[in-house]
């Protein structure tokens, strides 16, 4: 009798046992950071946009979230909901880059933080991906970076892997879809035109995520209501003038603090970094020239679409080994 | 003072011993730049039991080959093969580093190029040689590579240089470089390395990889007839196969004919799809985004059917033929059968 109580006993110890063991693995949360960056619409180029002179006026673009940021954005907030954790987005770009900033919090992310100084520009993805990592050391803790596979203006696809590389950890590009994450461990699948692969890789480290990852979620209008005053000080004259309840900027600065709504700078000088390598100054490649794509007009012969204008194109093609 | 070597580097991609088509590419490409600076084309190859592949390097174009084999190396992955790359770079200094702008290029690119701290170019689609006057130092550099790209989404061409820093990295776009014949008279080097891994290398583990041969070779073909939203149906669309098979040729499309479902994925052509240079490419029911263009503006000769005489794709054309497909197409087969008889 006593030897059986002693069984149940130790049995319910055994499996409290295993629940906390059970726990622990799943108790694991991870912690993200998402780098997304404002884009010119470059898929609007239309006839208003390239100049009579053969160049263009980019300010006549919409700017929009990089497409494929969305997508990874919509990783970092899949795992979170899935494993726990928290999603910390970065971008780096002029002030009006606080707006894809505010796209991530109605969609879900927990902190944001805009990069932005004069220092900074003109970089290629050298000093790019420089100032990136040095921004990321300073958020700190992480177990997961994720980025866009490409920018859809530079187009380089450059900027993830020299963030992992400068942070010396691993990379997962063309990542399409995260099967597990388990312990200090991922298991992701990765995309290609003519193929997949499928990766398994200790954490931390950097995943670039393609088009085709999901489907990216629309803002929470919850969300929107709730961030809606989200901003950073260059962006206080405009609310006073929408909110002239506040009376100053200090007030709404106050309130912004308040409520955890103040979006964090971070200049060059906040950052812990060797100013020789950001911007124009730090970017080994250098522009010699930039040609506009105008159309050339080919020297073009009108052909009609009838029996005898097709027949004399055809003998044309033959006789000058086009075809044959 | 001894002078700065020259060279140019060719990073040679190779699955299951298979050479990819860019790697050869490049090599063709390099010779004629090597010719330039008066130097030698090193091809760089990894693997694991690759051995054999070297001599076919040499005969497309290879003064030395510098071969890596180790069985870590069988399958590609980006931190072991960075590891050899950045070592033999800083073990060389090689004056330029050409890798082809597949998905392995770009992912093992922009990681080398940040562990030797060198700038990149990316997706190349033309390299030349020229100098460049770095303004605010009033300094010439002589011989500098042009690393030529679309960027902006196909809108912009710039060209970029690398003046400061050694090698000058471009990863190249796919197709566009035409591979030379193999000259099996050509004689060069094979120099093997043994590379030295840290623990650290290996983090990453691949499960599994499976990739597909290219069914479609639209890159190879002479003759392009190629389809897009103008196309209404796919008896129409079978209008455009049976011209491109008698023409001896394969059938490109637009996107909007790949989103429409008349045709897979891999026949599409552009900045998306794959970039040609055909002989002759018929582009019917196409309306020449530029999106689409930058995929077959290169073509010899361009034949372009339209409905709309202010359709963009006329202004690339050779043959301007206004008019509706389903009416032109017939009429172009039964020509051509006429010829063949
Ligand atoms: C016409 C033109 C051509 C250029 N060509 C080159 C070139 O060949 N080589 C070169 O080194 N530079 C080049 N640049 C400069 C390059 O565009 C910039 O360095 C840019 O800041 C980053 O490159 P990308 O736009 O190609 O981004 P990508 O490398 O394509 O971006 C990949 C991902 O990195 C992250 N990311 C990129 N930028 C930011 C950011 N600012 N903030 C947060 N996350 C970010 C995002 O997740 C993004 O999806 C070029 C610029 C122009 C205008
Ligand atoms: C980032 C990005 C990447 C892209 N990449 C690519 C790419 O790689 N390749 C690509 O092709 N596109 C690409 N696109 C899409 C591109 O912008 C265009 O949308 C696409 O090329 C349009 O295809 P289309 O001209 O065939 O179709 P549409 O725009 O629908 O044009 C149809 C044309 O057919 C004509 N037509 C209609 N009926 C007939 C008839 N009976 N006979 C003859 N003519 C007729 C019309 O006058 C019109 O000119 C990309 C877009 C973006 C934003």
């Amino acid at each position: 009798m006593k030897r059986g109580r002693n069984k149940r006993l130790s049995t319910s110890l055994n499996i409290l046992v295993q629940a906390v063991i059970f726990l622990e693995a799943h108790t694991m949360s991870y912690h993200s950071i998402v780098l997304v960056k404002q884009v010119p619409d470059t898929r609007q180029v239309s006839g208003d946009v390239m100049t009579n002179a053969g160049t263009m006026n980019r300010s006549a673009l919409p700017a929009i979230f990089n497409p494929e940021d969305l997508n990874a954005l919509e990783m970092a907030l899949r795992a979170k909901e899935r494993y726990g954790g928290t999603v910390t987005v970065i971008t780096m770009g002029p002030p009006q880059a606080a707006e894809v900033l505010r796209e991530s919090l109605y969609r879900g992310a927990d902190k944001v933080c805009l990069l932005t100084d004069r220092k900074f520009a003109g970089a290629d993805t050298q000093a790019t991906s420089y100032s990136l990592m040095k921004a990321v050391e300073k958020v700190g803790q992480f177990d997961l970076i994720f980025c866009g596979r490409q920018a859809i203006d530079g187009d380089t696809a450059q900027v993830g892997p020299q963030v992992a590389e400068k942070l010396h950890i691993p990379q997962i590009t063309y990542s399409e879809q995260i099967i597990e994450l388990k312990d200090k461990e991922i298991v992701v699948q990765r995309a290609f035109d003519l193929g997949a692969e499928i990766v398994k890789c200790k954490l931390p480290c950097l995943l670039t995520v393609v088009g085709s990852a999901n489907q990216p979620r629309p803002a929470s209008v919850r969300k929107r209501i709730q961030y809606k005053l989200a901003a950073i000080p260059a962006e206080y004259p405009l609310l006073l003038e929408t909110w002239p309840e506040f009376e100053s900027e200090d007030k709404i600065e106050e309130y912004l603090e308040k409520c955890d709504l103040k979006i964090p700078v971070w200049t060059a000088d906040d950052l812990n970094l060797d100013t020789a390598r950001i911007g124009l100054a730090g970017s080994p490649t250098q522009v010699h020239k930039i040609n506009y794509v105008v159309l050339e007009a080919a020297e073009s012969k009108e052909i009609q679409p009838t029996p005898e204008g097709i027949q004399a194109l055809i003998e044309e093609l033959i006789r000058e080994y086009v075809v044959g | 003072m001894t002078k700065e070597n020259r060279n140019i580097w060719i990073f040679i991609e190779q699955e299951d011993g298979k050479l990819a088509d860019v790697g050869l590419e490049l090599l063709s490409k390099g010779r004629e730049l090597a010719g330039t600076l008066n130097s030698q084309v090193w091809a760089l190859l990894c693997g694991h039991k690759v051995a054999d592949l070297a001599r076919s390097l040499i005969h497309h174009g290879a003064d030395h080959v510098l071969l890596v084999e180790h069985p870590e190396l069988e399958i590609y992955r980006t931190l072991p093969y960075t590891r050899v790359t950045a070592d033999l770079i800083k073990k060389h200094q090689p004056y330029i580093l050409l890798v082809g702008a597949s998905p392995v290029g770009r992912d093992l690119a922009p990681r080398v190029a940040s562990a030797a701290g060198v700038g990149l170019t990316a997706d190349c689609t033309d390299l030349q040689i020229g100098d460049f006057t770095i303004k605010k130092e009033n300094r010439l550099c002589k011989d500098l590579l042009y690393q030529i790209r679309p960027a902006f989404g196909g809108n912009i061409i710039a060209t970029i240089v690398n003046p400061n820093t050694r090698p000058q990295m471009a990863t190249v776009r796919e197709g566009v470089m035409r591979k030379s014949q193999a000259d099996t008279s050509r004689k060069g080097e094979v120099e093997t390395f043994t590379p030295e891994f840290q623990e650290s290398d290996f983090v990453l583990q691949v499960l599994s990889r499976e990739m597909r041969e290219a069914t479609v070779h639209l890159k190879d073909s002479p003759v392009i007839v190629a389809g897009g939203g103008g196309v209404g149906s796919q008896d129409e669309f079978n209008l455009l196969c049976d011209l491109a098979n008698l023409m001896g040729g394969e059938v490109g499309a637009s996107r909007a004919a790949v989103d429409a479902g008349l045709i897979s994925r891999e026949h599409q052509v552009g900045q998306t799809g794959t970039t040609v240079r055909p002989r002759l490419y018929i582009a019917a029911g196409i309306s020449g985004a530029i999106q689409h263009r930058a995929g077959m503006d290169q073509s010899n000769k361009i034949i372009a059917i339209n409905t709309d005489p202010d359709a963009p794709i006329f202004q690339v054309a050779h043959y301007k033929i206004v008019g509706d497909l389903a009416e032109v197409m017939p009429l172009l087969i039964k020509a051509l059968r006429e010829k063949a008889k």
